[in-house]
């Protein structure tokens, strides 16, 4: 195991598979805390309002409730989201983040409460400051937490298959009239562009209207340079639809 | 240049299913075992997805399916070679009467350290009182202490009001909460190497001891075991095991005569780690409680010598259980 680049730690399994793990990065890392403390606060609130009304009947025993409570819920937070969604805080799983241990093998609950209780000297003296400047020093990005724990925090990107019906869904493609050019274009065209044009494809949805017009200008204007296609075959296509039968063809 | 994708996701794509669906009963029922032919079959798909990562990763670059792919395998690459025994789902009585007391006398040695750091921390307290009783209120820098013991005294024993009427239940919050921020903190501070959880132990020692002296030497004995003992029997003793927690802590970064890796050394000891220091928490929910509705008391109230042998039988059953409950169960 070694990291692979800065921001990335490379795995290898005993079966020799190499497979890379994202790390976060402090940045991210401070958001979803940002997210985590409104939670806190949010649900500190509530039992607050909750027991401000129980303080009718007996104020100090509702003022009791709200400090332990309080003290539960702060510390108890990170502890009880992290186990039980496998790593994830409200937080964390807003930006995406997850926590692992740094071999990735499975997350122990031990592992999660040693994280979790050393935020007291990472949170030290204001806004983890000492754990900022941790993860700053270390190589994978781990606060003093996760080092005691043998944690990483990685970027989670997702587990949902990916959808390839879009561009595999048997549409008619005009490029595949002439054979002979679409090989031609297999041919030329490097799997870094091939790579790039797929995601672009599977993402365009996420792009703004203007960029992605000028994502698949530029795209369709490359691969235009790779094969000249009869002008009659793509005059009526546009930018995106060349680029999206370009992609049919090279996958 | 790249291998049929549509061909080779339909081919592969009921594997990878079957293998999420595999996980998610894994990682939802972490208590359950596999029967020995899902365990096989387990295998053999963690395997047939870790060769299609390897094809995805030569033969395409599709990084979105990589991804997938990746993150499948590392879910169950963590299943499939997690050594450390499983999990058992939670049972707070077996946890408390067998882990926790086991935990703390695997961990005797640290827990010796924690207690010899205090004791010195006491030793100086008080001799430093006995030196230079100017210096009592930078030993003790808290106002209700720095009055002189016979005159507090006096206070306590002709107080005709009870100053915690109706607060007795925040009182013990806020000190329940307090002492066990403490114990966390005395733990926590290990990753300083020990230095940080030594400082803090030898610190509570220091006014623990000036304390002591003071009250001793003021000719309060009586009082101040009175005082001290129904709680300080089980809240000393939890700040202590937080110490001992913080040493462990501190072992395994340190590793002295150790030839496994910190991460191994690290692994070895945080179940132990959190069990200790979870069970020194517990302790101080009662500690806190004692100390509000009871050492708060003093004579005529309740008469030194109940609070006393209160806190004395405290000790021992304390000493007592952490020494042999569990000793039978495996």
């Amino acid at each position: 195991m070694r990291a692979a680049r800065a921001n990335t730690l490379l795995l290898r399994t005993p079966e020799g598979v190499l497979f890379t793990l994202p790390l976060a990065s402090p940045v991210s890392r401070f958001l979803a805390w940002i997210v985590d403390v409104a939670c806190i606060a949010t649900a500190s609130g509530v039992v607050e309002k909750i027991l401000g009304a129980l303080g009718v009947i007996n104020k100090g025993v509702a003022n009791a409730t709200y400090i332990v409570a309080y003290f539960v819920i702060s510390i108890g937070y990170g502890i009880a989201f992290e186990w039980y969604w496998r790593g994830q805080t409200l937080g964390k799983r807003a930006l995406r983040l997850r926590v692992m241990d740094e071999q990735a093998l499975k997350l122990d609950f031990s592992q999660v409460v040693v994280r979790n209780l050393l935020r007291f000297i990472d949170a030290f003296p204001a806004l983890y400051l000492v754990g900022g400047i941790a993860s700053f020093a270390s190589r994978r990005f781990q606060r003093l937490g996760d080092l005691a724990a043998s944690t990483i925090v990685v970027r989670n990107p997702g587990t949902a298959q990916p959808d390839l019906q879009q561009l595999l869904g048997g549409k008619y493609n005009s490029l595949l009239e002439h054979r002979h050019l679409a090989a031609r274009l297999r041919q030329r065209a490097t799997p870094e562009a091939a790579s790039v044009a797929l995601e672009a494809v599977l993402r365009r949805d996420e792009f703004d209207p203007q960029a992605r017009l000028q994502l698949f200008a530029e795209l369709a204007e490359h691969f235009r340079s790779l094969v000249d296609f009869p002008p009659e075959i793509v005059e009526q296509l546009s930018d995106e639809q060349y680029v999206r039968n370009v992609v049919a063809i090279l996958y | 240049m790249i291998i049929d994708l549509a061909r080779f996701v339909a081919a592969e794509r009921p594997y990878w299913a079957e293998l999420e669906k595999t996980l998610e009963r894994i990682e939802r029922y972490p208590e359950q075992h596999l029967e020995l032919d899902a365990l096989l079959r387990f295998h053999e798909l963690y395997e047939r997805a870790s060769a299609d990562l390897a094809k995805i990763e030569t033969f395409a670059s599709e990084p979105e399916l990589r991804r997938y792919l990746e993150d499948l395998v590392a879910r169950a690459y963590g299943e499939i070679h997690e050594t450390r025994e499983k999990q058992r789902r939670l049972n707070l009585w077996r946890w408390f009467t067998e882990t926790f007391p086991q935990a703390f006398r695997r961990r005797l040695r640290p827990f010796l350290l924690s207690a010899a750091v205090t004791v010195a921390g006491c030793l100086f307290g008080g001799m430093a009182l006995h030196i230079d009783p100017d210096a009592k209120p930078v030993l003790m820098p808290f106002p209700n202490l720095n009055e002189s013991p016979a005159e507090r005294v006096h206070k306590e024993e002709t107080a005709s009001k009870d100053r915690l009427a109706g607060q007795k239940s925040t009182f013990a919050a806020e000190l329940m909460t307090h002492n066990t921020q403490v114990a966390i903190f005395t733990m926590a501070m290990g990753i300083t190497w020990g230095a940080g959880t030594a400082i803090a132990l030898f610190y509570n020692g220091v006014i623990l001891g000036a304390v002591g002296y003071d009250y001793i030497a003021g000719g309060q004995t009586p009082f101040l075991l009175g005082w001290l003992l129904p709680h300080g029997a089980v809240e000393i003793p939890s700040i202590l095991l937080g110490g001992q927690a913080g040493f462990l802590l501190a072992g395994a970064l340190i590793g002295w005569g150790s030839r496994k890796t910190r991460r191994d050394r690290l692994r070895e000891i945080s179940r132990d780690l959190v069990t200790i220091i979870f069970g020194a928490a517990l302790l101080l929910v009662w500690a806190g409680i004692v100390e509000s509705f009871f050492s708060q008391y003093h004579q005529p109230v309740i008469p030194y010598a109940l609070k006393i042998a209160f806190g004395l039988t405290e000790l021992v059953v304390l000493a007592i259980f952490l020494a042999r409950s569990g000793r039978r169960a495996r």
